[in-house]
């Protein structure tokens, strides 16, 4: 490098930036978060627990909670499906299909929840025959199922479509030149390196369903007890000026989001070093 | 030798190379029409429907009605309302995107990973949550309620409440488009900039700039999608006041709920179409970034 500098010049605007960067942080972000937590510590532990545990609000925690854990699951499935179909294979509309799959992250979820509302509905295009076979789904939990499966397809797909695109193909011919069967090379070499990626999809899918607001309460119902998801009690309990139920529920699905983040950087960080086993 | 023996002679041995090959690495016809099968209707019926029945059911009574539903004036003031709120919080999100980014990738410094779980902070809050956060500050029983009351500021029920949960909800788009891609890039062009005399703020528009512009883009793109189409935040802090603090995506809900659904779906098919005209552009940035990494690898 010209000029005689010693090591690595340093590049001006740290200050500036770091500190805009951070005061920023603060006012938009911070700040808000803090005043939850601080609006919680006005309640007293019996107040609080009082309300968790109101059988409206453990109904409502347990159905968000609940169907977005099996709509994960139905991600994680349908998402290994669609991503195995995506990379592996050649078909005519592959790379619109590709693109498809980012749809629900950018279709505004209100759009989502009339969309699928009309769709589903007694008389739409999907509710109708499966009215026919016994099964209601707008305004049932059912709904908020499906609403949930919609808004999740892009995060096991779009956490596993890198990996397995870079999964070297001489661990799968090693796999077959050894005499193993193609089902046993999927699911004894490809499958576990893949593990950690569906680990990540499963989560992010799972967190989103948890939170999930626009899309659901269309479709749901909104019958409480049977189906009121988690935020629209929240809204209610804002509407009804009972900041402090509003808060503590928040509160709590605020700290299961955070456990979730936290478990997803340990999934992340274990796949890093896992040194894998061949 | 004739074509014939050409394709007789060399034909077999490809053949079985190539099949070969495929016994190894894929599985039987039968398996992988199964699968495509599957994806393929699964994505139909769960992603492609959808997106379809919003613009049926917005053209259902015909072009005129869709069009005299989009010019009411409640819909003209959500659609203005929509846009001066993404404006705002693209802006701010820009500037704050560039100068977190400019910091976390040219630097090191303690705390750094630290910093970036923070900046994704709300991308994993409900946004049920990003809205109530504001109304426990800013609302009448708020932390700020009675300071602001006293002074005839509105915040919550107006328009900066509304920008206020759009920023937060849509805060590390842009950064976190850029980190990645400026870390990527490191310092040396930087530093040759300045060492050759050019000032910081040269450096920065004529080194730097040039550099992340796709990712720039790539990072506003998204940001926008979502604050333009963001429901749940800005529901709990908007107030539903008609014609004043209700955006496109409100007003969706809001017609929906009283039964005016060629009306509410044509507010949506405006929502959709960005949503579609956005992914376009997404998959044509995303040529750009990884055309952009080409020249670098050799």
């Amino acid at each position: 490098m010209s000029g005689g500098t010693k090591g690595r010049r340093t590049l001006p605007g740290f200050g500036l930036t770091m500190g805009l960067t951070l005061t920023w942080l603060s006012i938009i972000v911070l700040l808000p978060l803090a005043g939850l937590f601080l609006k919680t510590f006005e309640l007293s532990f019996a107040q609080f627990f009082e309300i968790v545990t109101s059988r409206r609000t453990l109904n409502a925690l347990k159905i968000s909670f609940g169907l977005a854990f099996l709509a994960a699951l139905v991600n994680l499935v349908m998402g290994t499906i669609v991503v195995w179909a995506l990379v592996r294979y050649r078909f005519p509309g592959r790379r619109l299909f590709d693109a498809i799959v980012d749809i629900p992250f950018a279709l505004p979820t209100a759009v989502a929840g009339v969309a699928l509302t009309a769709l589903f509905a007694q008389k739409g295009w999907l509710g109708a025959p499966l009215a026919e076979l016994g099964i209601k789904v707008a305004f049932t939990p059912i709904g908020i199922f499906i609403a949930m499966v919609f808004i999740g397809i892009p995060f096991v797909v779009r956490t596993v479509q890198p990996v397995l695109i870079d999964l070297d193909p001489e661990i799968e011919e090693a796999s077959a030149s050894l005499g193993a069967s193609r089902w046993n090379t999927v699911t004894r070499v490809i499958l576990p390196s893949l593990t950690p990626a569906l680990l990540t999809g499963f989560a992010l899918a799972f967190a989103r369903a948890v939170g999930e607001y626009g899309s659901v309460i269309f479709i749901a119902g909104n019958l409480p007890n049977v189906s009121e998801i988690a935020p629209l009690l929240i809204v209610i309990r804002l509407s009804e000026f009972r900041y402090a139920d509003a808060t503590a529920v928040a509160v709590v699905m605020l700290v299961v989001a955070f456990l979730i983040i936290f478990l997803i950087n340990r999934v992340q960080r274990w796949a890093q070093t896992r040194v894998p086993a061949f | 030798m004739t074509q014939l023996d050409l394709i007789t002679t060399v034909a077999p041995v490809r053949v079985r190379e190539i099949s070969a090959e495929h016994d190894a690495r894929t599985e039987p016809r039968l398996v992988r029409l199964a699968i495509i099968g599957i994806a393929v209707t699964f994505l139909s019926l769960f992603v492609v429907l959808p997106l379809v029945i919003v613009f049926t059911q917005a053209f259902s009574r015909g072009v005129s009605a869709y069009l005299a539903a989009l010019a009411e004036p409640e819909a003209l003031s959500a659609i203005k309302l929509t846009l001066v709120v993404a404006a705002i919080s693209v802006g701010l999100n820009l500037i704050f995107g560039l100068a977190a980014a400019w910091a976390v990738a040219k630097f090191d410094f303690p705390g750094k990973t630290l910093l970036i779980t923070l900046i994704d902070l709300p991308f994993s809050v409900s946004p049920v949550i990003s809205g109530l956060v504001f109304v426990l500050l800013f609302g009448a029983q708020g932390f700020f309620g009675a300071w602001l009351q006293a002074r005839d500021i509105h915040i919550l029920f107006a328009v900066p409440g509304i920008a206020l949960a759009t920023t937060f909800v849509t805060f590390p788009f842009v950064a976190r488009a850029l980190i990645p891609l400026m870390q990527e890039q490191g310092t040396q062009e930087e530093e040759a900039a300045l060492s050759l005399g050019a000032s910081g703020l040269q450096t920065f528009f004529r080194v730097t700039l040039p550099n992340i512009k796709w990712g720039l883009l790539y990072g506003v793109l998204l940001c926008n999608a979502r604050a333009m189409g963001e429901f749940g935040a800005v529901s709990v802090v908007s107030g539903h006041i008609r014609g004043e603090t209700n955006t496109m995506p409100l007003l969706v809900e809001i017609l929906y709920n009283e039964y005016q659904f060629v009306a509410s779906f044509a507010i949506a098919s405006l929502l959709a179409m960005l949503a579609l005209v956005t992914l376009v552009v997404k998959t044509i940035l995303e040529g750009r970034l990884q055309e952009g990494q080409v020249p670098r690898d050799d």
